[in-house]
């Protein structure tokens, strides 16, 4: 059986790479990736806002309260080196591309055509075979329009693929207008694949605090609809390859994603969850069932139940929602 | 000569020499020395290597009388080893450099020769310190230039070796130790030439092994002592000409040539002044200014000061010399004269007698002081000095620098006398402390140094406020060496950095005509001249200066360089002085901005560049009206009403005219009055906090953590708020025994807050409309102040609340109470002053403090003002600062007094019990005085006392007791200091005194460095924190110093942090004043030296506090013969909350990770291992 698969140009192994997580921080964890069979792992994100203001805290703190008081010009030492910002994760990359032989892609999230980018070509000069680019961007500023930020995206994933040279998967959020036009417009900016979708940043309030707090909440299977839906329509219509990512549990989501189109799945809560070595359970399962419905490679399930392949293209459309409205049957409420 | 030149401090110029020369350097931090052990820990921490192709060892002993004993053990042993050190420190050493010297040891202490405490501590310069170790039998050999400190550090080394005497290689401290100057550095060829490595194998070979056996250190009889201890003599006698031989190989080696005593002006002098240190410097370059034009005048620099060579010293003075002036850098009171004067005159009278004298007649020499605790020295008083010596009768015994009007021992001086050339660039540059100007002038005289071919020099003078503090910047540059150790009075560029200055300083009185003044300025070239004062056109005019202006904060704010305007400043300086082409500057400032720091982050550096590109833009050069338009007046200093002494002195001091205050404006005895920080009114911040009544609980915590005691709570009848100026806000408190009609207010004085924003983080109450706001909040001042004023003005004249509602168990209580310690120096957001304001208000009208020197004792007592102050009775906590080392045993004194005129007051209180009455008697004798109420009550009885007590005469014993009356209200002793103090220097003494069982009360603030001196490594210091001396991170874990009280079973002790539980801490204050033996608090006390936005200093407090790293507990004596478990945890760990969860969040942590992450991890590994042992430690115990 063959369950290799292409992804932006990585001849990978099988379809399941391990997605950004914290568990990539450190090399045993990546080192049992491998053991579980992961087919690639995508490092844990190193955040544009992350590098600059390490180096400016550092900076700030380091100087804070100097020059100040006669007896006290200074508090710190001086270093001789700071191994701040990328440079620890560009080491870290590095020695992951030393301990393990699948694929290692190396991950940065931000959002300007900054100085930062620069920090790709370090992660390519480390080793890692390719690049996802989560670009992140919450437009909290009234006065900047839908184009603007489009062009945001554009120019960042430009910038990016002019400063390396190994494949880039751009991350994205799904809240475009066009979210088809925006594909096609960052695959001919150069991105090499497409991840859909990331998991963006959204605040609870806490009611006893009155305060606003970050929470991080782990997917579940149930939130695959709005990938699986883009992945379906995307395939075959743009040269990118295409990566699935969240709400990858079990085998089902693993299969439905990979015959909506997806290149790679890619699995994070299911592994923080229940453990990196959940990847050779998904791994088994994929087999079992392929085994069961005489699949004899991923290459034949692969877009099998896309918009242009599956049986019924107008199911991802909007004639489709009419018709869930009029399958909603009122409850009746017999004891009334 | 060595081509490489470069631009750097005294301090590290003599450190690059020790570090190279020797194998072992045990330091500790004392100022102005402690960069010198800096630099020697870092360059060890980064495997810099000596001249042997080793790394130094450095190490910190607890005190600099423990680096004495162990450098003695090191060099006994066969180390080649050195230490730093300066005034107490040194004198710390004593008793070991007789032992040193005794057994004729070589080694080099490098001294930046500091004030030794006297009326007053001071850290600035003079050689009180170095002519206290005349006698030990160390060498002491003077540099008086930057130059001259990486010089001699060679030469002493050489010298050492060679003749086996110690030395002490010392310069001025700050005025050597802290200029910035241009010099030639030392190749390590160079050095090797100069060290003997077979003089090293001897001195290996005279160590104690146990290969060859010998015995020292023995005890001596009278039959043998004496002759013994006349073997050295020999070796005394050659040291001279071992020094001038290295001096001459050196020499040789260089180019630059020194002697003994090296003389200089004209050939044929008449008049000579002898000196030493850095005044010789200006002495030289002014008898040289002189002698141009005909003058008959001449210096002695002397260097080898001991042993003290006649024979040299005779040779040096010009045979033509009738008249001498010695001129001594400290007071030696009721000698015949200072000791350089007396080894002089000695000399001349000896060979005199011998009829060696050189001279037709014996040479008249005057003796006089100078420069004491820094005191500018200057060229216009070296004139008065020979000026002095022309006259038929000059004054012996003077001072020069300062007006003596009481034993009128001063000389008058003309201050316009000048030598400078021309060719001298000076600038002047006013900054504040936050604002970078120094770091800025800094990188300004780097580049001028080490990128052109001019020499260049800067010295910067800083005010004694930790925050809102006042910066000045002296540089110089030039084609010619620079030989000016004093400081610019006439400047040929003047910047000013904070626009509020120019109404606070007279800073173009130092301008000279046609030169150049910049001013950063929120006004544009259009609006700006309309802004300044008129004194100030008035100059801009006369002097013809043109004046440039620039909104440095605005092109921050745009560059995002927050509050500093360092980078804008200087293109600005550079873009106007013409000292290097604009297009090459603006490069050599970005290559600057790249060195510095390109380590820490390329993001750091585009924003520098970006704020160097957008400050040309902005650069606007003013158009001068032809005449003065401004009406305003200018601000008083300290308003009419405020007491004399504050007027005549304090406000002098406090506008920058202490130097001209004359003697007798000063008690003799170094008394002060307290209260006077209320005087101040600084104004630093911009931001301000705000009430909002509508919302506000009352809880208290805003007044309680308000490190500046600005916010205030009273609590008060409505009808006294009659006459409340318009908005005043008051809000009704209701409660248990809550009189009907209260009114809460809460009085925030604004102009001496520091805008920590720490109120605000505590505030409970948040806005139900708003929830980013609370009860209080940060507003711009500009936009409340005229209110504010008129509100803090009526809330001051308010009353006190009345005690019952003033409760000493909560911090809703507390708030009531007025703090006796407000408005002081410390850092904005200090993590130490909310303890000690918390204890000013329990205890201060009956409290005496012991202040170990260190942050609190600057805080507290550094001129021109103290926070330490009185309530409406006049009684406050009276203050005083012995030492560093000895705080406990001082604080112990106290008690001492306290116990036996309590114990002879109650004497006599028995003794006329029938003359006074035996219910008072008896209520006196009996009073509990646990609580405010009792304490109050005491004053009562004793009122009585005193009114009876006036009814009896005749027998002297009324008088005794009258006058030792107040001993019978309870007095409160504490003993305050920080962790330097308690754990390092002063541990032994404190261990005495916990020990004694007598009733004294520590409070040690613990930030776990040495934050007064800057951040050096304590025993306090965790483990894994990168401090400096620790500069890799502290191996070793923090000492227990709670545990090691309590062992005693007899010790009140207490572990606190305010922001964790501040009713804890408040609880810990109130037993341990009330716990009849000693007691102990280790308060937490987050710092400035953490390294992180001090507003979140309560978050950290907390964090600690719930990780197990600072468990709150307080241990009661009491308790035990209660039968109860002594030991009572206050806090609990938060589950999966890591040390690193807390401690990362600082960059005194966070530095090692990003440095060297892997032995981070491993000591972060441990320190969790240190929390978890304690903590089960604790708790095993508690609940026993």
């Amino acid at each position: 059986m063959d369950l290799s698969t292409t992804y932006m140009g990585l001849k990978l192994k099988n379809p399941i790479v391990a997605s950004s997580t914290p568990l990539s921080e450190k090399l045993d964890n990546l080192k049992r990736m491998e053991d579980a069979g992961a087919a690639a792992v995508v490092m844990f994100s190193i955040f544009e806002e992350q590098v600059k203001r390490e180096a400016q805290a550092i900076e700030v703190f380091t100087s804070y309260g100097t020059e100040q008081f006669t007896e006290s010009l200074s508090f710190f030492p001086e270093m001789e080196h700071y191994n701040i910002g990328a440079n620890s994760y560009i080491d870290l990359v590095a020695k992951a591309v030393e301990s393990v032989d699948i694929p290692i892609i190396g991950s940065i999230n931000g959002i300007t055509n900054d100085t930062w980018i620069d920090y790709g070509k370090k992660i390519e000069q480390a080793g890692a075979k390719a690049l996802e680019l989560n670009v992140f961007y919450v437009p909290t500023n009234p006065a900047k329009d839908g184009q603007a930020i489009e062009k945001l995206y554009v120019d960042v994933v430009k910038g990016v693929k002019e400063a390396v040279s190994i494949p880039v998967a751009v991350k994205l959020s799904p809240f475009f207008s066009s979210m088809s036009n925006m594909a096609q417009r960052l695959d001919s900016a150069g991105a090499d694949a497409l991840v859909l979708f990331n998991r963006f940043y959204q605040p609870d309030f806490n009611l006893k605090t009155l305060e606003a707090e970050p929470t991080l909440h782990l997917s579940t299977p149930d939130e695959i609809r709005l990938p699986l839906l883009w992945i379906s329509v995307l395939y075959g219509k743009i040269k990118a390859s295409l990566g699935a990512t969240t709400g990858v549990h079990s085998v089902n989501e693993v299969l439905k994603y990979i015959m909506a189109g997806a290149d790679v799945t890619m699995v994070a809560s299911a592994i923080l969850k229940n453990g990196i070595e959940h990847i050779s359970v998904l791994l088994r399962d994929l087999e079992m069932w392929m085994e069961e419905r005489e699949y004899a490679s991923i290459s034949e399930m692969k877009g099998s139940m896309s918009q242009k392949k599956g049986d019924n293209p107008s199911v991802f459309e909007r004639a489709n929602y009419i018709k869930i409205l009029k399958s909603y049957e009122p409850p009746t409420f017999s004891n009334v | 000569m060595s081509a490489v030149m470069k631009t750097l401090d005294g301090n590290e110029a003599t450190a690059y020499v020790a570090h190279k020369t020797n194998e072992v350097c045990i330091i500790y931090p004392i100022t102005p020395s402690s960069g010198m052990g800096e630099w020697a820990d870092q360059w060890s921490s980064e495997n810099r290597k000596n001249l042997w192709d080793t790394v130094p060892e450095v190490i910190e002993m607890q005190s600099e009388g423990g680096a004495a004993g162990a450098l003695h053990g090191a060099l006994q042993s066969g180390s080649v080893a050195t230490t730093f050190t300066a005034s107490q420190g040194l004198l710390l050493m004593i008793p070991n450099m007789y032992k040193i010297a005794g057994e004729l040891t070589p080694c080099v202490f490098h001294v930046s020769a500091r004030t030794i405490a006297t009326h007053a501590l001071s850290i600035f310069g003079d050689h009180s310190d170095v002519m206290a170790v005349r006698a030990t039998g160390f060498g002491l050999l003077a540099s008086a230039s930057v130059q001259e400190a990486h010089d001699m550090a060679l030469i002493s080394q050489a010298a050492t070796l060679k003749s086996r005497i110690p030395f002490v290689h010392f310069f001025d401290g700050f005025r050597t130790s802290h200029e910035v100057n241009k010099i030639h550095m030392l190749s390590d060829e160079t050095m090797r030439a100069m060290i003997d490595d077979q003089l090293i194998f001897a001195h290996r070979e005279r160590a104690l092994s146990p290969n060859r056996p010998v015995l020292r250190g023995t005890a001596q009889n009278p039959d043998v002592f004496f002759q013994a201890r006349e073997t050295i003599n020999p070796f005394y006698a050659i040291c001279p000409t071992y020094v001038q031989e290295a001096m001459d190989k050196f020499a040789g080696l260089t180019g630059r040539s020194y002697h003994l005593f090296d003389y200089a002006g004209d050939p044929d002098a008449e008049l000579v002044i002898v000196a030493m240190g850095s005044g010789a410097v200006t002495a030289v370059e002014t008898a040289r200014h002189l002698a141009q034009s005909g003058e008959k005048v001449g210096v002695v620099n002397v260097h080898l000061y001991r042993p003290f060579s006649v024979d040299h010293f005779i040779k040096a003075l010009p045979a033509s010399c009738k008249r001498i002036a010695v001129l001594d850098r400290t007071k030696e009171p009721g000698a015949t004269g200072e000791p350089l004067y007396q080894d002089v005159v000695t000399s001349l009278a000896e060979v005199a007698a011998n009829g060696e004298l050189p001279m037709a007649a014996m040479p008249r020499v005057i003796n006089g002081r100078y420069g004491l605790s820094s005191k500018e020295f200057t060229p216009a008083m070296v004139k008065a000095i020979f000026d002095e010596l022309k006259k038929d009768k000059p004054k012996n015994h003077f001072t020069i620098g300062i007006n003596d009007d009481v034993t009128n021992s001063s000389l008058e001086y003309d201050p316009t006398f000048d030598i400078e050339p021309e060719s001298v660039v000076r600038a002047l540059f006013y900054g504040l402390g936050a604002d970078g100007t120094v770091s800025a002038n800094k990188n300004s005289i780097k580049i001028i140094g080490e990128e052109t071919d001019n020499f260049a020099q800067a010295y910067f003078v800083y005010d004694s406020k930790k925050s809102g503090s006042q910066t000045t910047s002296h540089l110089r540059f030039g084609p010619e060496p620079i030989h000016a150790p004093y400081l610019l009075n006439s400047a040929t560029f003047i910047g000013c950095h904070q626009f509020n200055f120019i109404y606070k300083v007279d800073m173009l009185k130092s301008a000279r005509k046609g030169g150049v003044f910049l001013l950063n300025s929120p006004y544009g070239p259009e609006a700006i001249w309309e802004n300044l004062p008129p004194k100030m056109q008035k100059q801009i005019i006369e002097k013809k200066l043109e004046f440039y202006i620039i909104d440095a904060f605005e092109v921050a704010r745009q560059t995002k360089m927050g509050v500093r305007i360092n980078t804008i400043m200087q293109t600005c300086f550079f873009a106007i002085s013409g000292v290097l082409p604009r297009d090459e500057a603006i490069a050599k400032i970005k290559q600057t901005i790249e060195k510095t720091f390109g380590k820490k982050g390329e993001e750091v550096v585009q924003s520098n560049y970006h704020a160097v590109d957008q400050s040309i833009a902005n650069l606007h050069k003013v158009a001068v009206p032809a005449a003065v338009t401004a009406t305003a007046t200018e601000l008083e200093v300290v308003p009419a009403h405020a007491p004399d002494f504050v007027k005549r002195v304090t406000a002098q001091i406090m506008a920058g005219y202490g130097d001209d205050l004359p003697v007798s404006a000063f008690a003799p005895d170094g008394t002060f009055p307290t209260g006077t920080t209320a005087w101040e009114k600084r104004g630093v911040s911009h931001y301000v906090p705000q009430w909002d009544s509508s919302i506000c609980v009352r809880c208290g915590n805003c007044a309680l953590v308000c490190p500046h005691g600005v916010i205030r709570a009273k609590a008060l009848p409505e009808a006294a708020f009659a006459g409340a100026p318009q908005g005043f806000k008051t809000t009704a408190m209701k409660g248990k025994g809550v009189p009907e009609g209260t009114q809460y207010t809460l009085g925030i004085s604004v102009e001496d807050c520091t805008g920590c924003g720490l109120c605000v983080r505590t505030c409970p109450a948040k806005n139900k409309e708003e929830t980013g706001k609370r009860a209080i909040n940060m507003v711009e001042k500009v936009t409340i102040q005229e209110a504010a004023h008129a509100d803090w003005d009526f809330f001051a004249k308010l009353p006190e609340t009345d005690l019952s509602l003033a409760k000493t168990d909560s911090v809703r209580g507390i708030q009531f109470l007025q703090p006796l310690f407000e408005f002081s120096g410390a850092c904005a957001g200090c993590g130490e002053t909310p303890y000690v304001k918390m204890f000013s208000q329990l205890f201060g009208d009956r409290t005496l403090v012991a202040n170990a020197t260190g942050c609190s004792s600057i805080y507290g007592g550094n001129l021109p003002t103290t926070p330490w102050t009185t309530n409406a009775h006049g009684r406050g906590p009276a203050w005083s600062n012995s030492l560093f080392e000895d705080n406990a045993e001082f604080g112990f004194g106290f008690r001492a007094n306290a116990d036996k005129q309590g114990e002879y007051a109650r004497e006599l209180l028995v003794h006329f019990k029938s003359q006074i009455g035996e219910p008072l008697v008896s209520a006196i004798l009996e009073a509990p005085q646990v609580t405010i109420e009792d304490v109050a009550a005491q004053r009562e009885r004793v009122a009585q006392l005193m009114l009876k007590l006036d009814t009896l005469n005749g027998d002297a014993k009324v008088a005794q007791l009258k006058s030792l009356a107040e001993y019978l209200v309870k007095r409160s002793i504490w003993i305050v200091g920080g962790d330097g103090w308690a754990y390092d220097i002063g541990y032994g003494g404190l261990d005495h005194v916990i020990a004694s069982g007598r009733n004294i009360n520590i409070l040690v603030l613990d930030t776990e460095v040495y934050s007064n001196t800057g951040g050096q490594a304590s025993k306090a210091t965790p483990r894994g924190a990168v401090a400096k001396f620790a500069a890799g991170g502290k191996l070793t874990g923090k000492k227990d110093l709670g545990m090691i009280a309590m062992t005693y079973g007899n010790v009140y002790v207490a572990k606190i942090a305010f922001g964790a539980n501040a009713r804890q801490a408040i609880q810990a204050f109130v037993e341990a004043e009330a716990y009849p033996g000693p007691s102990l608090i280790l308060a937490y006390s987050h710092c400035i030296a953490h390294g992180y936005n001090l507003e979140e200093g309560l978050d950290q407090q907390q964090l600690a506090v719930e990780c197990g790293h600072w468990p709150l507990f307080r241990y009661n004596p009491l308790l035990t013969a209660e039968g109860k478990n002594p030991l009572t945890l206050d806090s609990e760990r938060k589950e999966g909350l890591k040390f690193s969860d807390y401690a990362l969040n600082e960059i005194r942590y966070k530095m090692l990770q990003v440095s060297k992450p892997e032995e981070s991890r491993r000591l972060m590994t441990l320190a969790q291992q240190d929390v978890d042992q304690r903590w089960e430690l604790y708790q095993k115990w508690a609940s026993q």
